[in-house]
């Protein structure tokens, strides 16, 4: 089996000292392989968002090793850690961060503009990904005045821009109603499925959980083993259930 | 992120709050405009001083008095009388009336022309004529510029005077002609006229004098320039009479040294002047002086304005600390995406120095169009008896220079906020509610 693309051994995070600490998270193991789509599952406070920043690379675990690609995290140095951030990992957030009165084209660009990519590349790379999540014709608009599912379908295009291998979304269809929700689900799968992107969604919808390849349930700060790595993922029905 | 992008995005980035943006741009337009005027000020008037100096063309030139009485201090009290020192009160050998001065005598003049240096020595005579008058048209007060041999007049008309000339020559200026009765500086030119001077038996003598040119009135001498002859003339006249002795003492005299002589030798030989109990200046000393008032009087104002452009940057910080705030998921997105922190650094200094531009670079353009406008009105009007005055003038490296600094202290100002901002975790953004 090749080496997971992300892989977590243990890893704990907490937040405050002394009386005011609090472990959110309090050795959890997790290998990401590559193309797979995964759900982290929990209530709300279980440490979720936690393990996903831990994941990506925002914050940095307090015990416990994480390895990128087979190396350990720690010996990465910031601009290797800038780089994967901007150029393999792709980030979808249930609010937005939009910048509300630029376009919808600069907002997509960002990561380009980051990465210091020519402006004449940037702006067909993102009119790319634009046109993939048929946002086009928005390109021009400023960002404030669309409504929720276009802002999260140009959310998922800036993600895209970069042609990343792995999107982090934290409840992706949180602010959107049903229908929208499930445009943007759909899409998120499309990529997984058509371009091999490895998905990391974090979210309590047991029936969003239940569309990937596998689910990691998380219960204050620890993996609820008695639930996750279900192999009948094609039954969401029996975890939809239990947690009813 | 490219430099060129991260300014684009601080430029966009500082336009997006107009309000904050545009009250901390008076703040340091305000400062900006004092300086760059007190700064226009000082070179305006500078450099009509410099003109009025070059004016003066008498680079090798001590004028030497004895030294004032080193025991007379303020708080040793006067000196002891001394009958043996010569005083002189009397008129026609350069001392004002009415003062008690150290005078140079015959002996003195050896002594300073022995000194290492010294190429020849002179006593200066001042003569004081009664009237003036042209063609039986009115005689009028005369007042004769002590340093007309030394300088070269601004001419409106004519020629400089010349002291090797054997005719005795005036030159007269402008405010004298239409008392005078000549219809212009041109007409006058050629002309003759009668000098009146009371000799030291009272008498009073005339004695005819022709217009070599017509000068501009200067702030370092005014009234009419006489040639070395016409003044020995005037001298001769003014001490007929005289009891011998009484005019043999000069209050000063003017000594040539080398006009190559570097600083340091001319330090030299004022010191060696000193040690033998003379006081000596060049003109420059003389012109350094009243220089030096000027640029205390522009210093103080420019104080002033950098106390404003100090207060201008506390409101850049809070300005940029403000937006730091204001800004902080978008900080962190940035950094979420794989923005290092030096750059979001830069991104917001680069912001507190585009603010500093825009306030020095408005203010500075503001100062250039009203102290020209002001300087006009006032070279017309107020100054126009100083021609060739222009009150505010702006040089571009000094204009350049003060857009610098404040964009500098911009940029010292922007680095707390800055700094806040590269601080910023990326997890605290995307957890900004
Ligand atoms: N910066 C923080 N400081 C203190 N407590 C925090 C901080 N971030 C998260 N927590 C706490 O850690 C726990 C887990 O948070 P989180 O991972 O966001 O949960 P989830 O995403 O599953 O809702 C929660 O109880 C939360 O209050
Ligand atoms: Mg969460």
């Amino acid at each position: 089996m090749s080496v997971p693309v992300l892989s977590a051994q243990n890893i704990g995070k907490s937040y405050g000292s002394g009386a005011n600490r609090f472990d959110a998270l309090k050795g959890v193991s997790v290998d990401i392989r590559a193309g797979e789509s995964v759900a982290i599952v929990g209530k709300s406070g279980s440490g979720k968002s936690t393990l996903m920043h831990l994941l990506a690379l925002l914050d940095d675990p307090d015990s416990g090793t994480l390895l990128v690609e087979g190396t350990d995290a720690k010996k990465l140095k910031g601009k290797e850690v800038n780089r994967l951030r901007n150029q393999d990992f792709g980030f979808v957030f249930q609010q937005f961060f939009l910048t509300a009165n630029a376009t919808v084209l600069d907002n997509v660009v960002l990561p380009l503009k980051i990465a210091g990519v020519p402006p004449r590349e940037r702006k067909a790379r993102g009119m790319a990904a634009l046109e993939q999540l048929e946002l086009a014709d928005k390109a021009r608009n400023t960002a404030i005045n669309l409504s929720g599912g276009q802002k999260q379908r140009a959310v998922i295009a800036r993600a895209l821009v970069n042609n990343p291998k792995v999107i982090f979304a934290d409840e992706p269809t949180g602010n959107l109603d049903t229908a929208t929700g499930a445009v943007v689900e759909d899409i998120l799968f499309a990529l997984n499925k058509d371009k091999g992107i490895t998905l990391i969604i974090v979210t309590h919808d047991i029936e969003l959980a239940a569309r990937c390849d596998r689910q990691i349930f998380i219960r204050d700060g620890l993996e609820d083993t008695t639930e996750s790595g279900t192999p009948n993922k094609r039954h969401p029905g029996a975890h939809a259930g239990a947690h009813a | 992120m490219k430099f060129i992008d991260i300014v684009k995005t601080a430029i966009a980035n500082s336009f997006r709050s107009k309000l904050r943006t545009g009250l901390t741009v008076i703040a340091i337009f305000i400062g900006a405009f004092t300086l760059t005027i007190t700064s226009g000020i000082g070179t305006g008037v500078t450099s009509y001083i410099d003109t009025q100096v070059s004016a003066i063309g008498a680079a090798d030139v001590l004028t030497v008095s004895k030294a004032a009485d080193s025991t007379s201090s303020t708080t040793d009290g006067p000196a002891a009388y001394d009958p043996s020192k010569a005083t002189t009160v009397s008129l026609g050998n350069g001392s004002r009336p009415g003062t008690t001065i150290q005078a140079l005598t015959a002996k003195d003049l050896t002594k300073i022309a022995k000194t290492t240096g010294i190429l020849n020595v002179d006593p200066s005579v001042r003569v004081t004529p009664d009237y003036i008058e042209y063609d039986g048209k009115g005689k009028f007060e005369i007042i004769v510029n002590a340093t007309a041999t030394l300088t070269t007049a601004d001419l409106a008309a004519g020629a400089q005077l010349d002291n090797s000339s054997t005719t005795d020559q005036i030159l007269l200026p402008t405010t004298y002609l239409k008392n005078l009765g000549f219809a212009s500086a041109k007409a006058a030119i050629g002309q003759t006229v009668s000098i009146g001077i009371t000799d030291y038996a009272g008498v009073q003598q005339e004695v005819k004098a022709t217009v070599i040119g017509v000068q501009n009135e200067t702030i370092l001498g005014v009234g009419a320039g006489l040639n070395q002859p016409l003044t020995d003339r005037l001298h001769t006249i003014e001490v007929t009479g005289a009891p011998a002795g009484a005019t043999d003492s000069y209050a000063t005299a003017t000594a040539n040294f080398d006009i190559k002589s570097t600083p340091a030798e001319i330090t030299a030989i004022k010191d060696d002047l000193a040690k033998q109990g003379f006081a000596s200046q060049t003109v420059a000393d003389t012109i350094g002086s009243f220089q030096t008032v000027i640029n205390v009087i522009i210093g103080v104002l420019n104080a002033f304005a950098v106390i404003a452009l100090i207060a201008a940057g506390f409101g850049i910080i809070n300005t940029l600390l403000m937006s730091v705030q204001e800004r902080t998921r978008e900080i962190g997105l940035m950094k979420a995406m794989g923005m290092n922190g030096g750059r979001v650094y830069t991104l917001f200094s680069t912001e507190a120095v585009f603010i500093g531009f825009l306030g020095s670079a408005l203010g500075a353009l503001a100062a250039v169009g009203v102290g020209s406008l002001v300087s006009n009105i006032l070279a017309d009007g107020v100054f126009s008896a100083l021609p060739g005055l222009q009150v505010v003038q702006f040089a571009p490296s000094s204009i350049a220079i003060i857009i610098g600094v404040v964009m500098l202290i911009a940029f010292l100002a922007g680095t707390l906020p800055a700094r806040a901002a590269a601080r910023q975790n990326p997890i605290d953004a995307l957890r900004y509610e």
